[in-house]
């Protein structure tokens, strides 16, 4: 279980989450909903471990555990895993290096040992191909000179091979074309259950139609405001977010 | 009549100046032009910050004693078909004339190294020439000024590798120059790796001239030393002619890594360019100088020079200083230095998919200088130049 308990947070002195309070169930998928500025992206990467912010209250736990003073790399052993709107781009560093270098680092941390290379090989090719990722960009530099869509499936791919118990997926839309979405969307719908948690953070219903969640939360001012199953992310769609916004 | 300033001469350049007196005789040839050298180096003794090309590099107080006296030979590596390698001292005795690639540079430690050397070797590459294996020059601490000259003739193309290691907890100096001199169409790559002992005061310079059509790449690879100064002074004989230096340095502790260079752009149509990256940790300090001349007659030149530099530690600094003197006036020529600490974006990905800090450091790091090492063609040296890289990262996370 993934728990947010009454977060409080501020950057450069600045409060971004307002007492902020959602549990992600064990297989369940969430949407979290709001209006750019609410403080969504900020929720995803103070999940993550970025060190920019500062938690003045409340508390993130992992099956029971706080991840608060955890680095980023150990909570991402522990089995968190967020793909970013915006993939950074590391010149220099073939993909599948950093591929390697990623799960290794994972598989160490957890005591487990390395998958052979010719294991490791054949895992990456199998899940490359099914998010119709071309074989040569694995050999480019990691996300160098990718097109918007091919650094989604990127990062699904990455989500994949990393097999994490808890996905939070920032903006995983923006950018994308119908057909991207439709493919990123489909790895990510192959990844659900299994006792997997996620959370898809997104401004438009549009990607909820293709990754229909279990509940959904509109998010307005650093809080949830409300709560509800996946009609309220039609509601929203519809009405808009003015009345959350004053209301909160 | 005001009173001439005379500068106290420091303990080195007299230990210096004694010890040309004592040797000389005992030189093997090139007489005349170590007299000349000697008498440059005694007007204007060692150079201090006030002289603009040693600003970043003081030697006059870096250089504390004089090298001592170095070994009398250099170890010749085995001739490969179509090359011959002869001592220096019997090529000096022979009336063979050195410092015919320094061009229209000048400076005190070529100078001082044309005044004192011993040590060397002469290597000749036949025209048409294709050396398949690099020759490999091991150069110990024990060889103080040593002279290593090349002739590459027309067409011929060869690899050069020299290697200075010495010992740690020596403080010793030395001063080391190779001379290239590019025939037509000629292709040379040269590397030289600076991995002298941490006490060790090491001046190297590389002097190259370039006949027609000649194409050069001299990679630095630096990580070695407490103080080293490279020097690379190229000048461009014929037309068309391809130059591409490259550096490597890794320095940490209180290190000192200085490259300076000149290229000269003396006929049209030339071609260079300067791949310079720095890492520099602790309160290490990296100083990269370049110089593009591009003489009047010298149109059409394309020149283009970069110096990047990571600083790791909060204490890193790193001075950069391109320039360019252009004097013609249809040219391409760009410069550009940049300095600056690893991006946290790019760490924070990285440590979001598990990587633990000091591995994302080293994989950014790796790339970084990993693109310098490119224009190595032969793979078994540039794979054993990564893991020079690969080391001395691990070195930084163990500490």
């Amino acid at each position: 279980m993934l728990e947010i308990k009454n977060l409080h947070v501020e950057i450069d002195g600045k409060k971004i989450l307002n007492g902020l309070t959602l549990t992600i169930h064990p297989g369940e998928v969430a949407a979290i909903m709001g209006p750019n500025g609410s403080g969504k992206s900020t929720l995803s990467y103070v999940i993550a471990g970025k060190e920019d912010y500062t938690v003045t209250e409340g508390d993130i736990l992992l099956n029971g555990n706080s991840i608060l003073e955890m680095e980023a790399n150990e909570r991402a052993a522990a089995g968190l895993f967020l793909a970013f709107q915006y993939p950074l781009e590391i010149p220099g560093v073939a993909t599948m290096t950093f591929l390697k270098a990623a799960m290794n680092a994972q598989a160490k941390a957890r005591g487990e040992t390395e998958l052979s290379p010719g294991d490791f090989m054949r895992k990456v090719r199998g899940a490359a191909e099914k998010l119709g990722i071309n074989p040569d960009m694995l050999k480019r530099p990691l996300n160098v000179g990718f097109s918007g869509g091919e650094k989604k499936r990127m990062e699904i791919l990455q989500m994949t091979l990393l097999d994490p118990a808890y996905c939070i997926l920032d903006e995983t839309d923006s950018g994308l074309d119908i057909d991207a979405l439709r493919i990123v969307a489909e790895g990510v719908n192959a990844l659900r259950g299994a006792g997997r948690g996620m959370l898809v953070i997104t401004h438009y219903q549009r990607l909820l139609d293709h990754i229909v969640p279990d509940k959904v939360h509109v998010m307005a001012k650093g809080r949830i405001v409300k709560s509800g199953g996946p009609e309220l992310a039609h509601e929203l769609e519809k009405d808009g977010y003015a009345n959350y916004v004053e209301a909160a | 009549m005001a009173p001439a300033v005379v500068q106290m001469r420091t303990p080195a350049e007299t230990a210096l100046i004694e010890r040309f007196e004592a040797e000389k005789a005992g030189l093997p040839g090139a007489a005349a032009e170590r007299a000349a050298a000697f008498e440059r180096f005694k007007a204007k003794g060692l150079p201090s910050k006030r002289v603009e090309a040693y600003h970043y590099t003081d030697l006059r107080a870096l250089m504390r004693q004089a090298p001592e006296a170095g070994s009398q030979s250099l170890p010749a590596p085995k001739a490969p078909a179509g090359v011959t390698i002869q001592s220096l001292a019997e090529a000096l005795a022979g009336g063979f004339r050195p410092g015919l690639a320094m061009g229209k540079a000048e400076d005190v430690v070529v100078d001082l190294n044309t005044a004192f050397m011993r040590e060397g070797l002469v290597i000749r590459v036949a025209a048409g020439t294709a050396v398949a294996e690099p020759l490999v020059l091991d150069v110990a601490h024990a060889s103080r000024h040593g002279r290593v000259i090349v002739e590459i003739g027309a067409a011929a193309s060869v690899t050069l590798v020299e290697t200075h290691s010495g010992a740690d907890g020596v403080a010793y100096s030395s001063n080391h120059v190779v001379e290239l001199i590019l025939g037509e169409g000629a292709k040379v790559e040269h590397i030289r790796v600076n991995a002298a002992g941490n006490e060790a005061l090491v001046l190297s310079t590389l002097a190259a001239s370039l006949a027609a059509e000649a194409e050069l790449m001299s990679l630095n690879f630096s990580l070695g030393g407490a103080v080293s100064r490279h020097q690379s002074f190229i000048t461009y004989a014929g037309e068309n002619a391809k130059l591409d230096l490259r550096g490597v340095t890794m320095i940490r502790g209180r290190q000192h890594c200085d490259n300076t260079l000149v290229v000269d752009h003396a006929v049209p149509h030339g071609t260079s360019r300067e791949l310079f990256r720095t890492v520099a940790d602790d309160e290490a300090h990296g100083v990269f100088q370049g110089k593009i001349i591009v003489r009047p007659h010298a149109q059409k030149t394309d020149g283009q020079m970069a110096s990047n530099a990571l600083l790791l530690g909060d204490e890193a600094a790193m001075s950069n200083k391109p320039e360019l003197e252009i004097f013609a006036d249809d040219v391409v020529c760009a410069h550009g230095a940049t300095c600056g600490a690893l991006e946290e974006s790019q760490l924070f990905y990285l440590m979001a998919r598990g990587l633990p800090r000091a591995e994302a450091e080293a994989l950014l790091v790796e790339a970084f200088l990993g693109e310098v090492l490119e224009a190595v063609s032969d793979e078994a040296l540039r794979d054993s130049l990564s893991a020079r890289i690969t080391e001395w990262l691990a070195a930084r996370q163990a500490a």
